[in-house]
């Protein structure tokens, strides 16, 4: 009886708090967007839709998200493939490659605002190089493109380490002898990758791209450190209005498209790259 | 010599000469990547170490003149001193409530087969779908139904929620690592559940439960958009360099921000060990 209840013992401190924590607000922000005054309604999503920034904010987001994501993917794909071809050095070069990890969103933000800035430093080194006379202004709402591509580039920067610390480590579990096999029938190192490590790997490749997916529809702290509030994305949007017009319905409805595009991606990506039931190491 | 001779000490030669050059094409693709690193990190260092007159000037000098200017009015401009504070208390806070509540449910997870395993698996692994910090918005108004609004103990609440699910499958993964027959062994030579877990386990697993409480406290350390929805007097620092990003002059920001990176750069260093390992296990 008593080892019968121990396991239920030790999960129900952290299962009443996921209940709390995790089920009910999520409930409650789905609640709170659909109602007004107590009332059932669509009026939170009406007032959301016809704000003139929400289809700039959802295309910025999901165009972030869409630079972003497959970048990462490939410089990550590139980046374990040299690590783990490398016989001497590689922990010290996967620390530097992983040290981004450890960096908030917001900080990148900062560390690529002292690049970009007007007197910062790309300025300088160009100016240094007589490339330019005098400072050039990349960070302006006046053009919304280059804004885009500045806050793409720190999120490369910052964010790219997550995919390459689970790459590597599912690049890890993939057996030599596979290698060695496909070697001794004649496969040259781009065959290999793409007939083992790509398809061997498709556990990690899902884990990778469903939580860098989910995370760049999240992207907040760098876009407002780069570009303020002339770069309107659904995250930002979420914050204005629980804060600055102080409307927690249609932030909650914000929320929600934040979610939906989150849910459907997770599921994408769990369909497209299933691992066959046969095919399971 | 001959023309066979030269043709044979050719192909002698190819193979190494194309080795080489590879090689060297890979060490500096390496390099390329690892000062793509490093440089941004560099700069934020020069502008932390110069003078605020100088974090403005043009063109920018790319060497720090280790000018404590910047630093200093970052210490004493109004609210850091606190915010810093705050930073670190909730983020203390996080890693004790996360290890706390994580560790038995990975205990419970590696060592029991019991009805319902499965379910809070799911439960544990659809969190990492889950945009969290929009979890922020409803608890915002829980908490000011409770009395928890812009306290510390709410923030750090909300971050162990962040962190909480790593805690638990980074454990899981750490006692599945260790022989239950050692345990076993254990209550054969007199120990019972409780002191053979923590005279034969806890020791073992003690080095891996200091890199995931490491971990949480960095989730936290970094987390923006919970903290600045959730504090208004208890600022974090995070919330604190995001509010005033738009008034705050730049020295204040760039000092702010190296603030940020240092702790985790030193962190992460810590637990680089088990980096791999963690995300290896909790990929499954």
């Amino acid at each position: 009886m008593q080892v019968r209840a121990l396991p239920y013992l030790l999960l129900a401190p952290a299962a009443v708090f996921l209940v709390i924590f995790f089920l009910y607000p999520a409930v409650d922000v789905a609640i709170q967007a659909f109602t007004s005054d107590g009332e059932w309604t669509w009026a939170n999503f009406d007032q959301m839709v016809s704000h003139w920034k929400f289809n700039t904010a959802l295309r910025n987001t999901l165009l972030l998200a869409l630079i972003v994501v497959p970048l990462q993917l490939a410089l990550s794909l590139f980046m374990a493939t040299m690590v783990t071809k490398m016989k001497r050095g590689r922990d010290l070069i996967l620390y530097i490659w992983t040290i981004p990890l450890g960096i908030s969103d917001l900080a990148a933000g900062i560390i690529w605002l002292a690049i970009l800035e007007q007197n910062g430093f790309l300025n300088s080194a160009l100016y240094g190089l007589g490339v330019i006379d005098s400072p050039a202004t990349y960070l302006s709402y006046q053009n919304p493109f280059v804004l885009l591509i500045a806050v793409a580039i720190a999120e490369i920067w910052r964010s790219t380490a997550i995919v390459l610390v689970i790459l590597v480590a599912g690049m890890g579990l993939i057996p030599k002898e596979y290698y060695e096999a496909a070697e001794v029938f004649g496969a040259g190192p781009w065959k290999r990758f793409v007939k083992i490590t790509l398809p061997m790997m498709r556990p990690s490749l899902q884990t990778a791209l469903i939580l860098r997916t989910i995370l760049a529809f999240e992207v907040f702290a760098v876009v407002i450190a780069l570009a303020g509030v002339q770069m309107p994305i659904l995250m930002g949007e979420v914050y204005e209005w629980e804060f600055r017009l102080r409307e927690s319905g249609v932030a909650a409805a914000y929320a929600l498209v934040i979610l939906g595009i989150s849910i459907a991606f997770t599921i994408f990506f769990l369909w497209v790259l299933r691992t066959p039931k046969e095919a399971r190491v | 010599m001959t023309a066979a001779d030269i043709a044979v000490s050719a192909k002698k030669v190819r193979p190494t000469d194309h080795r080489s050059a590879s090689r060297w094409l890979m060490a500096a693709t390496i390099t390329i990547l690892c000062l793509w690193v490093l440089v941004p990190i560099y700069l934020i260092l020069v502008n932390t170490l110069s003078s605020p007159e100088e974090v403005t000037s043009w063109p920018r000098q790319f060497f720090p003149s280790f000018d404590l200017g910047s630093v200093t009015f970052f210490a004493n401009y109004q609210g850091v001193a606190r915010a810093l504070l705050n930073s670190v208390i909730v983020a203390v806070m996080t890693m004790v409530f996360s290890i706390g509540l994580g560790a038995p449910a990975g205990y419970a997870l590696a060592r029991f087969d019991f009805p319902g395993k499965n379910v809070f698996r799911v439960v544990v692994l659809m969190t990492r779908a889950f945009p969290l910090p929009l979890l922020a918005l409803p608890l915002a108004i829980m908490f000011i139904q409770i009395g928890l609004d812009d306290t510390r103990f709410g923030l750090a609440l909300v971050h162990t929620m962040l962190a909480m699910p790593f805690a638990i499958l980074i454990t899981a993964s750490l006692f599945m690592g260790i022989p239950y027959e050692l345990e076993e062994a254990a209550w054969t030579l007199g120990c019972n559940r409780f002191t053979a877990f923590v005279k034969v386990v806890l020791p073992l697993v003690m080095p891996g439960i200091a890199a995931s409480a490491v971990f949480a406290f960095v989730i936290s350390w970094n987390e923006v958009f919970a903290a600045a929805v959730l504090t208004i007097q208890n600022r974090t620092l995070t919330a604190f360099l995001l509010t005033s990003l738009n008034e705050a002059p730049l020295a204040l920001k760039f000092a702010g921000g190296a603030v940020l990176v240092l702790p985790a750069l030193f962190f992460l260093f810590a637990v680089r060990k088990y980096l791999f390992a963690m995300w290896g296990i909790a990929n499954r």
